[in-house]
């Protein structure tokens, strides 16, 4: 236990570094959520100023979803390129535990994203950021953000037979923009897209993190975000369970 | 005749080859679903602030997706002879580097004027907008015109990666810039003043306010002036991209610095 614990903080903490050094992983996960965000703040200043605090806290989760999914679909083929896949199934360690700290760092860096947006609203548009309970924001910002991560890694698995596995995931980037809520309420949406909500995590991180800063009661929906990040854990285990096993059948793992 | 060959030949094989990994597993996510869910995303977030109507969104956001094809295969005319060791060997030879060069954009248009034609059809269906059946031609000629200056500012960028090796940050960086400025999703009158003057000199700025016009019935001839103007500020920013690349070669014979980017 205390093994395995090693593994994912030196994993997260290690990722965090590498991605730190990628302009592509950190500078323009700040700058293209921000470009979105900016167009969002000058839509509501326009129609609905009432909603740019709204706005404002939408915008800056955004950032951290648009952190992992690209980054995350591609991170099985990152290793294939690197030549780092093979060495990295082989050894004794669970593969699980060696991929989703990756993810979760990927998350995490979408923090500079998020604090960006936060004060780029407050700068340049006067969005002033006002929390009522800070405690429960606190803990609703990192709850969602592993809750991502964790979504993060079971697109990672899902995209492994795929060489274009990044494709797929940037895909999937203003799907969930759209359909989480982030900058559209969910009761403006068709019926039929929200029980999809639902079952996305980022949609309760959103609210808990809305909810924590507006006075209401975030706790249920925390506590949905990271049900969610584990159901997508635990699926995400028996996939790679299974891709491996079958990799190893077919020798295909390297997909070349 | 060399020159019309490099120009079409050339072109053709050098678009085949650097988007050799255009499979359909990166085409059809990036060039098919994601113009539509820009769209669906702006018509809603257009919606929930209560400023323009379906239409405003859908058609900015179809041209303004022009932007993916245009500027990022544009890029990587020089980028992706880098990676593929082949930039030295390009700049080599005797050709002349205007059709080298043009001949590798006319693809590109080609695809960019595709893709938001399909993203304008597809997400007007979905949303639901209706256009006159007289504004179809000029808005498609809108397209191409607004394909071939995002072209143009694509040949600027693809300079730029003589000197820096990370060209996707800086097409996606293009890309937010123009989705910002260009009145895609924001009116410029909207826009602060700075902002909207920066836009007169950006490409799409006046494609899409000219589609969006016909679109509400205005004839052709009162859009002819933006379309011009469109066509004007393509070719100045090709002609600023080809002079940079022709400074940027000359400069990296002199300091032997072609591949240290």
């Amino acid at each position: 236990m205390k093994r395995n614990a090693r593994l994912l903080g030196m994993g997260w903490l290690f990722h965090i570094k590498m991605l730190n050094r990628s302009s592509f992983n950190s500078v323009l996960v700040v700058l293209y959520p921000l470009f979105f965000a900016t167009v969002a703040f000058f839509m509501y200043r326009a129609g609905n100023p009432d909603a740019l605090f709204y706005a404002s806290l939408g915008a800056s989760v955004m950032g951290i979803w648009g952190a992992t999914t690209t980054a995350a679909a591609g991170a099985m083929q990152r290793e294939r390129w690197h030549g780092t896949l093979e060495l990295l199934v082989a050894a004794p360690a669970p593969f699980a535990l060696v991929l989703l700290p990756v993810t979760i760092a990927m998350s995490t860096i979408g923090l500079y994203s998020m604090t960006t947006t936060l004060l780029w609203g407050r700068v340049l548009f006067g969005i002033r950021v006002h929390i009522e309970h800070w405690l429960l924001f606190c803990l609703s910002v990192p709850a969602t953000v592993i809750a991502i991560g964790m979504l993060g890694f079971l697109l990672a698995v899902s995209f492994v037979r795929y060489r274009t596995a990044w494709a797929l995931g940037n895909l999937v980037e203003y799907p969930v923009w759209l359909i989480c809520g982030f900058l559209v309420p969910l009761s403006l949406l068709p019926d039929w897209v929200r029980p999809i909500s639902w079952v996305l995590a980022p949609t309760w991180g959103m609210q808990a993190i809305r909810e924590s800063a507006q006075g209401g009661t975030p706790l249920p929906d925390l506590l949905v975000c990271l049900g969610l990040g584990a159901v997508y854990t635990t699926i995400g285990v028996l996939v790679v369970d299974h891709m491996l096993r079958a990799a190893r059948a077919r020798a295909v793992l390297s997909l070349t | 005749m060399s020159s019309l060959r490099i120009f079409f030949v050339g072109g053709l094989l050098s678009f085949r080859a650097l988007f050799g990994w255009l499979s359909p597993w990166i085409l059809i996510p990036t060039y098919v679903i994601a113009p539509i869910f820009q769209i669906l995303l702006f018509v809603y977030i257009g919606r929930a602030s209560q400023t323009q109507s379906d239409e405003f969104y859908v058609i900015g956001n179809a041209l303004q997706y022009a932007a993916i094809p245009c500027i990022f295969a544009m890029t990587n005319t020089i980028a992706g002879e880098r990676s593929q060791n082949t930039l030295g060997a390009v700049l080599a030879t005797p050709a002349k580097r205007i059709p080298l060069f043009l001949g590798r954009s006319m693809p590109v248009i080609v695809n960019g004027f595709f893709v938001a034609c399909f993203a304008l059809v597809v997400g007007g269906l979905i949303v639901g907008i209706s256009v006159p059946g007289r504004s179809v031609p000029g808005i498609t000629l809108a397209i191409l015109v607004a394909a071939f200056a995002c072209t143009g500012l694509g040949l600027t960028t693809a300079a730029v990666g003589l000197l820096a090796r990370d060209t996707a940050t800086l097409s996606n960086i293009v890309f937010g810039i123009l989705l910002i400025f260009t009145g895609a999703n924001v009116a410029l009158s909207d826009l602060p003043g700075w902002m909207s003057t920066i836009a007169q000199g950006l490409p799409l700025t006046h494609g899409i306010e000219a589609a969006r016009k016909l679109a509400d019935g205005w004839s052709f001839s009162n859009v002819a002036g933006l379309l011009a103007a469109e066509a004007l500020i393509g070719v100045v920013w090709g002609v600023i991209g080809y002079t940079t690349i022709r400074g940027l070669e000359w400069l990296s014979r002199i300091h032997a610095t072609l591949e240290r980017a």
